[in-house]
């Protein structure tokens, strides 16, 4: 167990190390969310306007937990991407060898991705409260929104270590970023569920990520809703992700791609 | 090397855009990005319409606008990493022994981006018409649709060069496209200036030139001819591209000096 913790510890250590004295790496993993935090909130506050938004924090606190989930998100792959580079600079083979238990290096790049998105998400909650965010719920339901990110931030990473394990080329970002991209967007971003129409709300309604952006919208205005929902989703994609992950490390030990 | 400039353009020019179109990973992005884009922020957005004095009535509208602004965007750094490659590889250093004037390199070079951008704009065009967009200001709007298209397209890619050729890196310029997203994005690619409630938001949307390249394709489609925007999208797009130009070309006489 102490060469899975000692190989955890260094791997986290050298990945955080390596992200933020690289302002290349650090700079777009946090100035994505706060990009789309201002154009969203402060660009389409009018929304907030429209007949059918009812959501009571108003607006900037509605499109708050969509940045969150979406830089968890994103946050993941940014800490996977950094797999598929030491795989292409054959710093991976090396660990590989050298590691007293690879299982370890999953999940040292696990809690590096935790460390990064802890420092996004900070800074995001710090920009959307000076921005006018309100915050209805009680600490705990606010907590409860961060816990549900960073479970998805988990779900993320694993799914972004597991894929870089089998293409192992940075190349690959484009491939393994638009499916994430697509489910973010299939959901309701701008306005409520209930405001979209036609095909947009079918897709949303069956989408995943509706029931975490409605139980988060729920824990920030103080009225959870489908809570439990998110977070069985969430933690059922950790486990298939920690599995997907898992068989990565396994291929790459064979060697195989 | 055939004389005169217009075949030094050519020249350059053809290999550029043979360049550019072999490669599907600068295609690829160019063409389907912004239409990914517009198919899921269009529904999502609809209800916006439903603001008064929202100027159309379908989002998809007002929105397809955008798409001729991102599409332009991927110019930047088609042009900037393919004049940085040549940089790196010494490519230009070759070219430089060669008699072939500075400005029909700079020209030439761009010419694979700005195919790529105006391959983008008519695919755009076509698909917004099947799905139902009307393009007020009818066939002649088209037309200058793609004038404007072309003008911004070289924008960018006159952006890209500079930054090419000023750095000389392919990591470089790609490292300005998150800068491009962000003033991209705090415009009024979203909604119109006037209903844009946050006043810093506001404010800075009405300094950004991409509010008035956006709004002056927005006015063919969904107003007509509105000379007013018109004029001001042209005015921004001749400007920033008098600027990159003029950068651009100091950075290839400085580049070719150190050759």
């Amino acid at each position: 167990m102490s060469g899975v913790l000692v190989t955890a510890r260094w791997t986290a250590a050298r990945n955080l190390k390596h992200a933020f004295t690289n302002p290349a790496l650090l700079l777009p993993a946090i100035m994505f969310p706060l990009v789309f935090l201002l154009a969203f909130a402060g660009g389409l506050s009018s929304l907030g306007d429209t007949p059918d938004f009812d959501f009571r924090s108003g607006y900037t606190s509605f499109q708050f937990v969509f940045v969150v989930l979406q830089s968890a998100a994103f946050g993941g792959i940014f800490t996977g991407l950094a797999v598929a580079a030491d795989f292409e600079s054959k710093f991976a083979r090396r660990l590989l060898l050298a590691a007293p238990a690879r299982l370890g290096i999953v999940l040292g790049y696990l809690a590096a991705g935790a460390v990064r998105f802890a420092f996004t998400i900070t800074l995001l909650t710090v920009v959307g409260l000076v921005a006018g965010m309100e915050v209805d719920g009680t600490a705990p339901q606010f907590l409860a929104l961060i816990a549900l990110a960073f479970v998805g931030n988990a779900a993320a990473t694993l799914y972004s270590i597991g894929y870089c394990m089998r293409v192992q080329s940075v190349a690959a970002a484009p491939a393994m970023q638009t499916p994430i991209f697509i489910v973010l967007f299939l959901a309701p971003v701008y306005v409520p569920l209930h405001a979209l129409d036609g095909w947009i709300h079918a897709v949303a309604s069956w989408n995943p990520l509706t029931a975490l952006l409605e139980a988060g919208r729920g824990f920030i205005s103080g009225v959870p809703e489908d809570s439990g929902l998110a977070f069985g989703l969430v933690f059922g994609l950790v486990a298939l992700m920690a599995l997907w992950a898992l068989r990565g490390l396994r291929r790459a030990e064979a060697g195989d791609r | 090397m055939s004389g005169g400039i217009a075949g030094q353009v050519g020249w350059v020019a053809r290999r550029s855009i043979r360049r550019a179109l072999r490669q599907p990973a600068i295609v690829f992005p160019t063409i389907v990005f912004p239409l990914v884009l517009l198919a899921v922020n269009a529904p999502g957005l609809e209800e916006a319409t439903r603001l008064p004095g929202f100027p159309t009535d379908s989002y998809l509208d007002f929105a397809i606008a955008v798409c001729f602004l991102q599409g332009a965007l991927f110019a930047l750094t088609t042009s900037g990493t393919e004049l940085a490659h040549d940089v790196e590889t010494g490519f230009l250093s070759r070219l430089s022994l060669t008699p072939l004037r500075a400005v029909a390199l700079l020209l030439g070079q761009v010419a694979g981006a700005v195919t790529v951008g105006l391959l983008g704009t008519a695919l755009y065009i076509t698909v917004g018409l099947i799905v139902g967009v009307s393009i007020a200001a009818g066939v002649g709007g088209v037309v200058v649709l793609f004038a404007l298209s072309l003008l911004v397209c070289l924008c960018y890619a006159a952006i890209g060069a500079y930054m090419g050729l000023r750095t000389g890196s392919g990591e470089a310029v790609q490292g300005v496209f998150p800068l491009m997203f962000v003033v991209f994005f705090l415009s009024s690619i979203n909604l119109p200036r006037d209903l844009i409630e946050v006043d810093w938001f506001r404010t800075i949307a009405t300094w950004n030139p991409v509010s008035y390249l956006v709004e002056a394709f927005r006015s063919l489609i969904i107003v007509g001819w509105d000379w007013g925007a018109l004029w001001r999208g042209f005015a921004v797009a001749l400007g920033v591209l008098a600027l990159a130009a003029a950068g651009a070309r100091s950075a290839l006489l400085r580049r070719m000096e150190r050759t």
